[in-house]
């Protein structure tokens, strides 16, 4: 599969907004849907629905292998050790929270330290916050620098012999900074530090090979890499797995249940309590499909142009200002126009079919140490093209134009 | 509905230059609102005279264009008009912007119906309403004294 008319692989290109071409520039919120991947939820719902793991006809034997062969696809495209490592959840969102109630609850206690970064999504600050106010945990906060990054320095410069787990992201959602996970998480284990990494910006931009990066957990969202909403993927070492409690009691996750005592199933299904987002999880297998297909070598060859072309261009127009110049630049170019504000930008850019996101980003700390309230970002996917730049400076200029800048 | 209708030049010129964008010595009233999807945030403050006449109004905060214009067209037009008509006219405005054609309040002179219209553009653009009524929800609520912030998610 080539990447140069990759576009065509998705439905949504074909329509017009407001009477424009579509120029998609939003995959750090969301990505679009290549045909595969649609497809297979449909076929899924029209031929082949059953729920999974419980009754033993035909159909439901059918759904629960195809269920487990994604679970199969993702272990090999992570590269985790053990298929049993990979849990499924409704987001990343989920994904940290269950640490956080998990690993939190009985691995931490009053006093002990968490480390996260000024760039965090509030889906990696939030889920702290909540055993800071039931626990008395504390946490601390790694400084981000003038160029948007966070570096192995300045985690070193925050661990303390209380630190307990760092928490950080692998690519900013908001800078594009990429962090450098692996040497993070050796400094971390020398000192006997758990890592979590936050991989919704980084899966579907990165290779990701888990046991090279060795963190502890690392957090998936899957409507983030060409995938259906509603889905989510922990990585989590098998030894963490194993020695943690269920985070959520239901169906499918128990082993015995008795009036006086209750024992739980073996991994994975201790953690997916309740029926699952079955259809998303087999559909998901065709989005880790298309990756495949054109080889994640390629993508990051791919946006690295795009971002190298998208940083020259924007940095040429006056009154544009980038946000970070991290060494390290994934997918995301944030930025400001002096005299219009992000909201501003984003509603005249929708008017030429030019689809940014504006605003905090789920960043508000950052964007307080930035000095602003907001921000506008494009941010990239496969599909993306230097035409889909050269329209998001052209519309940037018409944007001007009607401030009179 | 081009996009030069929502931003028209008495909206730019308000958003650069917001009036009244300030703290009012002595205040009366005050409350804050803010919209926690864009990070859009304002504080209104209020002196009411001994008849319940807007002494002086004024605002601080930040946010776009259309927000901060709609603040300042707001606080000016406010200046010298009663209680009961402050709470009549912003019900009005919030009825023009969520459904109705026209401005129907009784306590607006024609010029100032005219220069409310031109928020009306917004209407168009159901994820910008919020931006231009974040003020006039915070000066309710700072006349009736409610202590919670405004917030827009929990509006209607």
């Amino acid at each position: 599969m080539s990447i140069s008319n990759i576009k065509k692989e998705f439905p949504i290109f074909n329509n017009k907004i407001h009477n424009n071409d579509l120029v998609y520039l939003d995959s750090a919120n969301s990505s679009q849907k290549p045909k595969s991947v649609i497809d297979r939820v449909n076929k899924f719902y029209t031929n082949e629905f059953s729920n999974t793991g419980r009754s033993v006809h035909y159909l439901a034997v059918a759904a629960t292998n195809l269920y487990e062969n994604t679970r199969s696809s993702v272990q090999k495209y992570i590269n985790a050790k053990d298929k049993n490592e990979i849990v499924f959840t409704k987001g990343a969102t989920e994904a940290i929270n269950l640490v956080a109630n998990t690993f939190g609850q009985n691995f931490l206690e009053e006093g002990d330290e968490i480390l996260i970064t000024e760039l965090e999504h509030h889906s990696n600050y939030i889920p702290w916050h909540f055993l800071r106010k039931s626990k008395g945990i504390k946490i601390e906060f790694a400084d981000v620098n003038d160029d948007g990054e966070v570096t192995l320095e300045n985690i070193e410069k925050k661990i303390t012999p209380k630190t307990k787990l760092i928490a950080i992201t692998h690519l900013s959602n908001v800078t594009g900074a990429i962090l450098p996970i692996k040497e993070i998480t050796e400094l971390a284990h020398s000192k006997g530090i758990t890592v979590l990494v936050d991989g919704c910006q980084g899966a579907p931009h990165l290779k990701l090979d888990m046991q090279d990066l060795d963190c502890d957990f690392y957090a998936i969202s899957c409507h983030k890499m060409y995938g259906p909403t509603g889905l989510g993927i922990l990585y989590a070492k098998k030894k963490w797995l194993e020695k943690l409690p269920p985070y959520q009691g239901g169906g499918g996750m128990i082993k015995e249940v008795k009036k006086d005592s209750v024992s739980y199933g073996d991994l994975p299904n201790k953690y997916e309590a309740g029926t699952m987002a079955t259809a998303q999880v087999i559909a998901f297998d065709q989005s880790i499909k298309f990756l495949e297909k054109i080889g994640i070598e390629n993508i990051v060859k791919h946006e690295q142009e795009l971002i190298e072309y998208g940083q020259e261009i924007l940095r040429k127009n006056n009154l544009v200002k980038l946000i970070g110049n991290p060494k390290n630049r994934g997918a995301v170019l944030s930025f400001t126009i002096k005299g219009v504000h992000p909201h501003d930008i984003a509603t005249i850019l929708d008017e030429d079919g030019v689809a940014i996101r504006a605003g905090h980003h789920c960043c508000q700390i950052l964007h307080d140490k930035l000095g602003i309230s907001a921000s506008a970002r494009a941010s990239l996917g496969v599909y993306n093209t230097k035409e889909d730049l050269d329209q998001l400076n052209s519309s940037i200029n018409n944007c001007k134009k009607i401030f009179n800048l | 509905m081009n996009i030069k209708e929502l931003y028209q030049e008495i909206i730019l010129e308000h958003g650069k230059n917001p009036r009244n964008l300030r703290k009012t010595d002595n205040f009366n009233k005050d409350a804050k609102g803010n919209n926690p999807l864009c990070g859009d945030n304002v504080h209104i403050y209020l002196k009411l005279d001994k008849k319940k006449k807007v002494e002086d109004i004024s605002f601080e905060g930040s946010g776009c264009a259309i927000s901060m214009a709609s603040a300042s067209i707001m606080t000016d037009l406010m200046k010298g008009k009663e209680e009961p008509e402050v709470k009549e006219i912003v019900n009005d405005f919030l009825g023009m912007i969520k459904e109705n054609p026209e401005l129907e309040s009784k306590n607006l002179k024609d010029d100032e119906k005219t220069r409310l219209m031109c928020l009306s553009g917004v209407k168009q653009y159901p994820m910008r309403v919020k931006c231009a009524t974040l003020s006039w929800h915070t000066l309710i609520s700072a006349i009736d004294n409610a202590q919670e912030e405004i917030n827009t998610e929990k509006l209607d």
